[in-house]
Parts: structure tokens; C-alpha cells; sequence
């Protein structure tokens, strides 16, 4: 705590930690840095400018620096005013402001107006060092940070030892006379413009990155910022060229120590993507390596002035296009920068409001949908676009409520109503929204009812709003239980609406066998991903092609369900005493682990995001986004590559905020116990003595016929029987924390989709990465059976360790009741916070559970199906009645419940 | 001249002193104790004829404050039971002490007085109890969040308005800060901040009044948690409360009132976790039942906050609302046990 960080705060903190190389002050609130934002300011169009800043928040600008300089205007008033308006714009008042004028009353006046702690930019030597301890000593008393100018009554520092004499002179002052925090001072060296032609300015590159580094190295815990677009001022009006100076630039300084910057990151080349020869020229010049260096830039500059990179460059030509092909242009690139202004514009030319919908925005969709059917354009660029989409019907809707009111008019004609939900007890929604918003992109009008929704509010919803069809997802085995049951309970209520099933669990064979059978009035339909929820939905909602589609399904369903039944009986099954005959056989004698560091249970608190995220396997997260393929190939995938890296970028720039911001608080209990098997249950101790049973791990044996002598495996013939060798097991419960949804929920309702499922997708790789990293602690600490081991986090990935850590509701273990017994065992509702539902899910959605077996030879299989000789057992062993065991086990039971036996 | 390199009142060593090696105790409520007494306009006015007696056109019920003027003999009565139950830090009855507060009852005038007086009967109280046993009691100069913001717009279609400035707070917690210090408090307590800007300015005040005093005395600084959020009213999250008044160097931030014990947890729990200062508690009796009462008792009340001693969360714990000396008591006796939290 006594760590010497810049710590800031809007409504939420900011700390500089080591983990962050660099921070982004957002430059577009600047008068003297945005035309755009000078002109807004001096129209008082204070709206708009609102949202510069929040789209700088958006975009990732962790400090919003707010500069209101500028001759016309009453810069004190303007400062106090936005600021007032943007604390009440909590989006934006999430982050620190960096107070910014080259007048102190403008300054004053303004740190008046922040609650929370911001940085002054800035205070100098300037004026003698009695009005610079005034001012270091007044931002103190306010409570903020302050950029100290290289300036002293001599005017600006422009060698290297001018800047580092200024600087630490400034330092002793403020740190000896005033008693300002050392790491609240954060120095600008002055970036000056290079290769001008004029001899003695081309070190000035050199000189404020050694001097960087001198600071860095002299006066502790201080931080370094400037302003970089200074350095490329002769080469005004060449873009390429200045991106690629300053990308060369900072890619120096960052590494002598520069650890904030004014900068447009969105304007930023990247240092390994500049062509290596303007690249060299670049750093030429930065670094002033030979006296042509400026010679030589100037020329090649010319080349690169209508280049290559001039694709990259911002390029806005399609702002001079007609409208339509505007508002077309930004729904299929997913630019919402102009969209409110477009729409507006359409609708001034359109006869009403809804026929710019009809028009220009379904046309541009209509794109989409046709890019996105041929493969050309990939989910998460649709995402994106239909962010676009509901920002732009977001500015004719109160036009169009307007219309409704004055004329009774109709309302807007949506191609259907879907209703969509994740049935009671389950609470995983990604899949759900993914397909949400690729049916709103496609004119349908979605109703979503979130996440654990019982089968009554789907009814009653349905029959209130009319619907045209009804989508349920769900993730976990009990969920397929579920949408049997609502596809009987339509039945019963009379529904004759289409009735669509999707999610990771479900399947064509099990809509087939069990749910389709249930609703005879319509058609339940399995949707494979959301790619194809448009095409399904269209034949089911088309009058002329309904009758035809429902037909194929129901023949191909027939079919896919008799082969189903001539499989099963064909799998010939062993009896549950035969498979235990064919166990796994370890060779207990001489086998001995060590004893776990303790036993019974811990919390574990200390959680390191940037800790988290290094262990995060990339491969499933590209999978929940439909782009099937192993990471990090898949980044050079000819066909997918380009999206995906799109999306990867888009998740690193999140997956930065997560961590410096630290949006989750990741939980976990861990328990170890002595423990030895009674058959095919895992016995646990409460004592070494191991005489008093604590409890009982339940386990399932493979009842498949096997062949070529492999074994029908338990979980349980991975730990040592009773009465052979002492031996543990332990028990955990991560949980990346309850905030995803939260923050998901905030961006939905900023028409945000995309970032929505982002940030719970991201959580969820956040759990999965918690699981891996404190399996590894077990490993190596907590049980420390492998205290020598050394992989990298990457190699995690394919579980070259020795034990593993099956998780119930998962194919070696598929019944979720046995997280019941080991959330007892951890306390875990207590200690991490994760509850478990009805259906045995654990909300938050983002955790993970299971079980650490450590012997050397376990290993990770699937139960597969069951007989009912096992589940009578089984149902024994678990104190349930069989009834109880076969609805929990039901996806993986081989016969039929309440059906005598088949001979 | 402001100062960040000014002498330390002698109170912070005989208060580190303590805080090194055990929990210290705050008082509990006044309000409560207020309304047990049962006053009628003409008590809180004070009797005509009497030297005390406010002449004024408003009525002055519900003005606690005033009672510093009007019933000394009853508020030092007071602080003397909460020193006696075991507190060994009391609070002034200042709360609204402040031109801003006082508007509401044209009482404006009164302010320095009644800030200079309310720091004297307290130190009274603390001087009778040091006498009865001893022990070395602190008399805190409360300073209440007024009843304005500075951060928010009370008018929805004008988010940019505010019906009070940072300078406006800045100048009215002068003026009581100052009167406080004369009246011979040992330290200030900013307490109930709902609005961090509020609080920013009642900091900056009590800095430049410490530069006139030539010492700077210890501060409290104590937010309050309403919201489900967990944020404050204006919308910071406790580790941004904490990062906005930590240039302070407060000799304890915490949380008081709110929703009770129980409510209050967890963000003392994520205050604690990021401040490098002392940690205070002083929550509600639970939450107020139906008729505005609280119902919780001191044993329930002493549980709730031995929990937080018990986990190492808390320095210095107290009573906010519906507490009583008795539930002083039973705080005290409860968190005798736990060392004070480490920095």
C-alpha cells in the first residue's frame, strides 16, 4: 500500500502500475488539438462536445485531457461549464481529467469543479520559483497531479542538460518545500519539432529521451509525458510520414521511460508495420544518426506521401458520398463516429422517418447480411455493424413516436417478432445474444428476457407481445431438460409459433429425439450458430415457405431420431459389475504423493489480473465468436484471419482495461482432504487418522463395450482404495467475479452489443484462466506434488501436467449435484460469492469448479451413456430416489425412464 | 499562505500513541440522545427572559446544533456518558454548524459561536471524564457535508447548474473549522460525505485554517455508502473516494451511517485494502424500522463491529445513527480483543 504509484480517480480509480507501459491521454477535448472541439466549444454546442469525450472513454483514453485556450472564448467559463456537464455524464466522469491551460485561473477554476482526483497540466518555473511552489502547493491542496513544464525563467529547456537541470531542480522543490508526492509529479521534457531543416534542432529527439531516461533514472518514482505531435510538425499535411515519426518516436521513449502521452491513438502507425525503409529514415531522424538524416527524410517522404500507407491513413473520401451510400459505408465498416449526423440528414430528406429504416438503413443491413452469408464479412464485424444500426434508429425513434402520437399512425413493420430467452436456471447468454443481435440486424424485433427465465413469463410474454417464434439457449445438461418441458407446455398452452433451440448443449439429435416430439402444433428447430438463425427464421416466418420448410424439418428429424434408436440398440452396453471388473488398475504399492500443504479449505483473495490474463487459452474465446480455428493461427487464417485479428485487437484493448481498471474481482476456494475410494465413491477424511468420513464424491464408470483391452474408467480409479496408500483430493471454485454483468448490461444499454458480449466473453476466458493458474498453484504450492515444475503459461494449454481437475456437469463427471457437495466442502457461497441455481449452474456464470486428482496417470475421458442398473446404484449411493438420479443424469441415460427394460 | 510542511499539534502523538496498540472508540449518536429528551420549541429556543434565549422568527425544533447554546448543560451531559461508556474520541454537536446549514433556520449568525462553544462543552465533558478515570479523551470537531452538493445539479434539465460552489463550501467550513479550532478541538472529523467535491472543499478550508493556527491538527475523513452500488451519492466507488482525499494525509478515512453494519462491510473492506492510513467504521444501528426508529441493540451492533476487528479492517470504530452510549459500551467490550488493523 505504501508503493510510490500515480494514483487518479474519476468516479472510478486509476492506478499507473507497472503492468501499464503506457497511458493514453485523449487529446480530443483540446481546443488548441481539435478543430472539431474548438468549434463546438465556440458554438456552445455543448451536446456534441459531451460526446467527443464520451467516445474518447469509449475508445480507451484512460485520462481525458480538457483544454479550452483559444482567444474567443471565455476560457475559464468554458472549462467550468463542461466539466459541470460532464459530471454528470458518468460514462465520461468515470475517468480522471487532466485540467489543461496555460492560465493558472483556468486551472484553479477548474479543479474546483472535479470530486475526484485529477492532474494539472501544467505548472513551471516560469515565473520564479515562489509562484511555481504557489502552484505546486494550491494543485496539493485541491488534490491532484500535476505535469511540470521543463521551463524555467530562462524560457524552455531545449538540450539535455537544460531539461534535466530544470527537472531536478523542480523536483527538490516540490519534493523538499512543498511536500508534493513524488509520484504525482509527472515531468514534459518539451518534444520539439525535428528535422526542420535547421541544424541545431536535430537532437532534439535524442535529447528528450535521454533526458527521459536521466529523470527515470534520477528522480524516483517521477513520471514523463509530452505532447508528440510537435516532432512532426515540418512534415504538416504528409500523414503517413508523422504516424510513422511518432510511432518510431514513442517506440524509443517508451522504453527510456516515457509513461504518458497526448497522443491520438487511433492515428498511430504501428512501429513493426512501417515499411522498413521510411522506417529507418524515421528512426534516423528521431535518434539524429547521421547528419543527412533530414535530407534523406525529406525525400523519402515524398514517396510515402500518396503511398502505401496512405490506405491506412484515415481516409474520408466517403464523406463526400450521397447519404445512402454513406449511412451503407458506416453500417458495413461499423463507424458510428457520423451516423446520428447522417440519419439526421436522411430523415430531413425522407417523407417519414420509418422510410429512412426502410430504405437507406435496410439496404445498407441487407449488405451486411449478404457479406456476412458469403462469408466476407465475419460475426463480430455484424456486431459491430449493428451497433451502428441501433444508434441510428435510436435518433429517428423519437421522430417516429412523434408521427405515431400526432396520427395514430402504424407502427414501424418489423419482419417478426422473436422472443428470446436462456431457460430457468441457467444463466448463459452469450450464444443467445449473439443471435439477439444478428436477427435485429436483420429487421426482426427482438424481446429478450435475459438469462433464468421460467417457463411461464416465456408463455405469457409470447402471448402478450404476440410473438412470431420463440428462441431458448441454454449451456448446461439440466437446460435441455428444460426446453423438453417448454416444448411440452406449448403444446399444452396451444401455441403454433416455431419454436427454435440453441446453445452449446443442445443438438439436432436431441431436438430431434426429445424436444420436437414434445410440440406437434408447430415445429421446434435446432439452429446450429447464429449464422444460420437468419436463414431458419425466414423459412419459418415466410407464409409461402413455411409449410414446405416445416415438412424437410420434420422428415429429416424423423430420420435423424431412427437412427438414433438403431445406434443405441446396437451399442451393446456392459453390466455395471462387469465394467468394475475392467477398471482402470493402477499399481498402488510404492506409490506415495506428498501431504497438501493443509487441508480443509482457504480463500484465495489475492488475484492479479495481468497475473490472470497471461493464462488465458485464446482458442475457446475465438470459438464463442463463431471463428473456429486454433489460436494464434487463426490470426493468419486466409479466410477468417482478418476478423479475427480485428477482434483479438478489440479484446487486448478491453482486456488493457480490465486490468487497469480492474473491472472484475476474481474470487476462489480451495480445499484439500485425506481421502481413498470405497468402490467407485471418493471418501473424504476430516482428520489424517481418516476415521471420520467427511464426505462424498460421487463418480460415474463408463458402461460402453471396450475394446482392445481399454479399461471402463471411473474418477474414483484414480484415487488410492482404502486400506492401500494415504492419498488426497482437493476442491475449488474460481469465479472471475459478478461485474461482468454489470458492466454488459451498461454497455447494452449503450447500444453496445459488441462490447457487451466482449466483456462476458472475456470473463469467461478470465475464469477458465483462474482455473488453469491455480491448478498450477496446487502443483506447485498448495499440494506441491510438482513443486519443480516449469512450463511457460501458454503450455498450459495442452495439460502437459501430471493430475487433473474434472469438473461435474462435465463428461467425466457429468452430474452437476456433485457441486453441491464440493460447494459445501469450500463454503464457497461464503467465501467466493458463486451461487449455485435450480439447474446446478453457478452464477456468476463466469466460474469454474471441480475436483484435483494427482495421480500421474489420471487422466480426462467421457462417461457416455449409462445403464439403468448403474443409476439405481448410483441413486442408492447418493441418498436420492432413482427418479431423482435419472432426471439429473438424463442426457446420458441409455434407456428410456418409467419404460420397463427392453429384453 | 498554505503549507504542506507545517508543525503537528501535539495530538497526534498522544493519539498514535494509542492507535498503535489498540482500537480506539468513538462516540455514538447525538441525534438519538436528542430526541430522548424530548424538547419543545421553547427548550430549543431557549427560555425568554433567559441570556441564552434566541430571538428569532423561525422555529428552531430539530436545529440540534443549537442546543450547544440554548441546553449546554444537557450536550455536555451527553459527551460525558459516551466518554464514560468507554469512547475516546467525541464528537461536537456541529454537524450543521455552518452558515450553509444554519440558512434553514436564518441561524447563520450564530455559526462561529456555535462552533467555538460546541468544541468547549465537549472538551468540558472529556476533561470531567479524564478526571473520574484518568484516561486521555480527544474532543472532534464535527463537520457535517451541509445540505447542498457541489458535484451534482438539483435541477434535472440543467445538468451544469449547481446551487453551491467549491468556494461558497470553501469559505462557510472556514468559518466553522475556524470557530472549532478556537473552541479548543483536538482534531477535525469531515464526516457523512456524500459528495467527495463537498468534502475537497472542507479539506482546502481546513488546510488554510491550519496555516493561520501555525499547527496542522489531525483529520477524520468519513464517507457514507447509500447506494446498492456501493458508491457514493455523487458516484465514486470507495478506492476513488479514497485516492480524492488521501492528499489530506487524514489520520483516518472510513465510512459512517448508511445501511448498518452488515451493508457497510464490504466497501470498508475495499477502503482498507487500498488505503495507507488508519481505517475508521462508525455505522448506523441497523437500518431505521418503519416509525424512523432503530431497533438494532447494542449487542447486535457491538457483533456487526467486532466482525470488522476480528478481520483486521479497523483502527478507530464508533456509533452513527441510533446508537447509544450503551452500545458504546458493548462496542468497546467487543473489540477489546483484536489488535488494531496493520498500515
Amino acid at each position: 500500500m505504501k508503493e510510490h504509484l500515480l494514483r487518479l480517480s474519476g468516479l472510478e480509480p486509476f492506478t499507473l502500475t507497472a503492468d501499464i507501459p503506457f497511458v493514453n491521454v485523449g487529446e480530443r477535448t483540446n481546443v488548441t488539438g481539435s478543430a472539431r472541439f474548438r468549434k463546438l466549444i465556440t458554438n456552445r454546442d455543448y451536446a456534441a462536445a459531451l460526446e467527443v469525450a464520451r467516445s474518447q472513454v469509449e475508445n480507451g483514453a484512460q485520462v481525458i485531457d480538457v483544454n479550452m485556450d483559444e482567444g474567443l472564448i471565455d476560457s475559464k467559463a468554458a472549462m467550468v461549464e463542461f466539466l459541470n456537464l460532464v459530471a454528470a455524464e458518468p460514462d465520461i466522469a468515470r475517468v480522471p481529467v487532466m485540467i489543461d491551460s496555460s492560465k493558472w485561473e483556468v486551472i484553479e477554476a477548474g479543479l474546483k469543479c472535479v470530486q475526484g482526483k485529477p492532474i494539472v497540466n501544467s505548472i513551471s518555473l516560469k515565473e520564479g520559483e515562489e509562484a511555481f511552489i504557489h502552484h505546486a502547493t494550491l494543485c496539493l491542496a485541491y488534490g491532484a497531479a500535476a505535469v511540470v513544464m521543463a521551463f524555467d525563467e530562462q524560457g524552455q529547456a531545449d538540450s539535455y542538460q537544460r531539461k534535466i537541470d530544470i527537472c531536478a531542480r523542480a523536483y527538490k522543490v516540490l519534493t523538499e518545500k512543498v511536500g508534493f508526492p513524488p509520484e504525482d509529479i509527472i515531468f514534459d521534457p518539451n518534444i520539439f519539432a525535428i528535422a526542420t531543416g535547421i541544424e541545431e534542432h536535430n537532437n532534439y529527439g535524442v535529447d528528450f529521451i535521454e533526458a527521459t531516461r536521466w529523470i527515470r533514472q534520477n528522480l524516483p518514482h517521477a513520471h514523463i509525458s509530452g505532447g508528440v505531435s510537435n516532432l512532426s510538425f515540418s512534415f504538416r499535411g504528409n500523414e503517413p510520414v508523422r504516424e510513422a515519426m511518432h510511432a518510431v518516436f514513442l517506440y524509443h521513449a517508451i522504453q527510456a521511460g516515457m509513461d504518458m502521452g497526448i497522443v491520438n491513438a487511433g492515428q498511430l502507425a504501428v512501429y513493426d508495420q512501417i515499411d522498413p525503409d521510411l522506417r529507418e529514415a524515421c528512426e534516423d531522424v528521431v535518434l539524429n544518426r547521421t547528419p543527412e538524416a533530414t535530407e534523406r527524410m525529406l525525400e523519402i517522404a515524398e514517396r510515402f506521401k500518396g503511398g502505401a500507407r496512405e490506405e491506412k491513413a484515415r481516409d474520408l473520401s466517403w464523406r463526400e458520398w450521397p447519404v445512402e451510400k454513406r449511412l451503407e459505408h458506416a453500417l458495413v465498416n461499423g463507424i458510428t463516429e457520423f451516423i446520428e449526423a447522417d440519419t439526421e440528414e436522411a430523415r430531413l430528406a425522407a417523407e417519414r422517418p420509418l422510410h429512412v429504416i426502410e430504405g437507406p438503413l435496410m439496404a445498407g443491413m441487407n449488405v451486411v447480411g449478404d457479406l456476412f452469408g458469403a462469408g466476407k464479412m465475419f460475426l463480430p464485424q455484424v456486431v459491430k455493424s449493428a451497433r451502428v444500426m441501433k444508434q441510428a434508429v435510436a435518433v429517428l425513434l423519437p421522430f417516429m413516436e412523434e408521427e405515431k402520437r400526432l396520427n395514430g399512425g402504424t407502427e414501424r413493420e418489423s419482419a417478426g417478432k422473436i422472443l428470446m430467452a436462456t431457460v430457468k436456471g441457467d444463466v448463459h447468454d452469450i450464444g443467445k445474444n449473439i443471435v439477439g443481435v444478428v436477427l435485429a440486424c436483420n429487421n426482426y424485433e427482438i424481446i429478450d428476457l435475459g438469462v433464468m427465465v421460467p417457463s411461464q413469463k416465456i408463455i405469457d410474454v409470447a402471448r402478450a407481445e404476440k410473438v412470431d417464434a420463440i428462441g431458448l439457449s441454454g449451456l448446461i445438461t439440466p437446460s435441455l431438460d428444460e426446453m423438453v418441458h417448454m416444448a411440452s407446455e406449448m403444446e399444452r398452452e396451444g401455441f403454433d409459433i416455431p419454436l427454435l433451440i440453441g446453445g452449446a448443449t443442445t443438438s439436432r439429435v436431441h431436438t430431434a429425439v426429445k424436444i420436437a416430439p414434445r410440440y406437434t402444433h408447430s415445429q421446434a428447430v435446432y439452429v446450429t450458430d447464429a449464422s444460420r438463425a437468419v436463414g431458419v427464421v425466414g423459412e419459418l416466418l415466410s407464409p409461402e415457405r413455411k409449410v414446405a420448410y416445416i415438412d424437410q424439418i420434420r422428415a429429416e428429424y424423423k430420420d435423424v431420431a431412427e437412427r438414433h434408436e438403431r445406434a443405441e440398440a446396437a451399442k451393446r452396453r456392459l453390466a455395471i459389475a462387469e465394467a468394475r471388473r475392467n477398471a482402470y488398475k493402477v499399481d498402488w504399492s510404492g506409490y506415495s504423493v506428498p501431504a497438501p500443504g493443509f487441508t480443509g479449505c482457504r480463500a484465495i483473495a489475492d488475484w492479479d489480473l495481468a497475473e490472470i490474463a497471461r493464462y488465458i487459452d485464446w482458442t475457446p474465446f475465438f470459438q464463442t465468436w463463431e471463428l473456429k480455428g486454433v489460436f494464434p493461427r487463426i490470426l493468419d487464417d486466409e479466410k477468417q484471419g482478418a476478423a479475427a485479428r480485428q477482434l483479438y485487437e478489440d479484446a487486448q484493448a478491453m482486456l488493457a482495461r480490465i486490468i487497469a481498471e480492474k473491472w472484475f474481482h476474481p474470487r476462489a476456494a480451495v480445499g484439500f482432504w485425506p481421502a481413498n475410494t470405497v468402490g467407485d465413491d471418493i471418501v473424504l477424511y476430516s482428520g489424517e487418522d481418516r476415521v471420520h468420513p467427511l464426505a462424498t464424491l460421487h463418480t460415474l464408470r463408463q458402461q460402453t463395450m471396450k475394446r482392445d483391452g481399454r479399461p471402463n474408467v471411473a474418477l474414483s480409479d484414480f484415487v488410492a482404495p482404502e486400506g492401500t496408500v494415504k492419498d488426497w483430493v482437493g476442491a475449488f471454485v474460481v469465479t472471475a467475479g459478478p461485474e461482468e454483468a454489470e458492466i454488459a448490461a451498461r454497455y447494452e444499454r449503450a447500444n453496445d452489443d459488441y462490447a457487451a458480449i466482449m466483456v462476458k466473453a472475456l470473463a469467461d476466458r478470465f475464469a477458465e484462466a483462474m482455473a488453469e493458474l491455480l491448478h498450477e498453484r496446487v502443483r506447485k504450492d498448495y499440494w506441491g506434488y510438482a513443486a519443480d515444475e516449469t512450463f511457460a503459461p501458454t503450455d498450459l494449454v495442452g495439460e502437459p501436467y501430471r493430475g487433473i481437475r474434472p469438473a461435474p456437469g462435465y463428461p467425466a463427471q457429468p452430474d452437476h449435484t456433485e457441486k453441491v457437495t464440493l460447494f459445501k466442502l469450500l463454503d464457497a457461497e461464503a467465501t467466493t460469492g458463486v451461487t449455485l441455481t435450480e439447474s446446478m449452474a453457478m452464477w456468476p456464470g463466469s466460474s469454474v469448479s471441480g475436483i484435483y486428482i494427482g495421480h500421474p496417470e489420471a487422466y480426462y475421458f467421457g462417461v457416455a451413456k449409462v445403464e439403468r442398473d448403474q443409476v439405481a446404484d448410483y441413486a442408492r449411493r447418493k441418498g436420492m430416489t432413482v427418479e431423482e438420479a435419472e432426471r439429473w443424469l438424463a442426457p446420458i441415460l441409455n434407456y428410456t425412464p418409467g419404460q420397463t427394460e427392453a429384453a | 499562505m498554505l503549507s504542506f510542511r507545517l508543525p503537528r499539534s501535539k495530538t497526534f502523538d498522544a493519539l498514535e500513541k494509542i492507535a498503535r496498540e489498540r482500537i480506539v472508540i468513538l462516540d455514538g449518536a447525538m441525534g438519538t440522545q436528542i430526541q430522548n429528551l424530548g424538547l419543545s420549541e421553547e427548550d430549543y429556543a431557549g427560555h425568554s427572559g433567559c441570556a441564552c434565549h434566541i430571538h428569532s422568527d423561525h422555529p428552531q425544533k430539530g436545529n440540534n446544533d443549537l442546543l450547544i447554546l440554548t441546553q449546554p448543560q444537557a450536550i455536555e451531559d451527553i459527551h460525558y456518558r459516551y466518554a464514560m461508556a468507554g469512547a475516546d474520541i467525541v464528537e461536537t454537536n456541529t454537524f450543521s454548524s455552518t452558515t450553509i446549514a444554519q440558512a434553514d433556520y436564518a441561524m447563520e449568525d450564530k455559526v462561529f459561536e456555535l462552533n467555538v462553544e460546541g468544541a468547549r462543552i465537549a472538551r468540558r465533558a472529556m476533561d470531567r471524564a479524564t478526571a473520574a478515570d484518568g484516561r486521555p479523551r480527544f474532543v472532534a470537531g464535527a463537520v457535517g457535508p451541509t445540505n447542498r452538493t457541489a458535484s451534482i445539479s438539483p435541477d434535472v434539465n440543467d445538468p451544469g447548474y449547481r446551487a453551491v460552489t467549491f468556494d461558497d463550501l470553501r469559505i462557510a467550513y472556514g468559518e466553522q473549522v475556524r470557530g472549532l479550532i478556537a473552541g479548543g478541538a483536538d482534531l477535525i472529523l469531515i464526516e457523512t460525505i456524500f459528495d467527495t467535491l463537498n468534502a475537497k472543499a472542507a479539506i482546502f478550508a481546513c488546510l488554510e485554517a491550519f496555516a493561520e493556527h501555525g499547527e496542522r491538527l489531525p483529520l477524520m475523513i468519513s464517507g457514507t455508502i447509500t447506494d446498492a452500488s456501493g458508491r457514493t451519492l455523487s458516484g465514486q466507488t470507495p478506492t476513488a473516494f479514497w485516492y480524492s482525499v488521501k492528499h489530506a494525509q487524514p489520520f483516518t478515512v472510513g465510512l459512517n451511517c448508511a445501511l448498518g453494519a452488515a451493508a457497510m462491510r464490504p466497501h470498508l473492506s475495499e477502503l482498507a485494502s487500498v488505503a495507507d492510513t488508519r481505517i475508521c467504521a462508525y455505522p448506523n444501528a441497523g437500518l431505521p424500522n418503519a416509525f424512523g426508529q432503530y431497533d438494532e441493540g447494542p449487542d447486535d451492533t457491538a457483533k456487526q463491529v467486532a466482525d470488522f476487528a476480528r478481520e483486521g479492517l479497523v483502527n478507530v470504530v464508533g456509533g452513527c445513527c441510533g446508537t447509544t452510549p450503551d452500545h458504546i459500551r458493548a462496542i468497546a467490550e467487543a473489540v477489546r480483543p483484536f489488535a488494531p488493523r496493520q498500515i
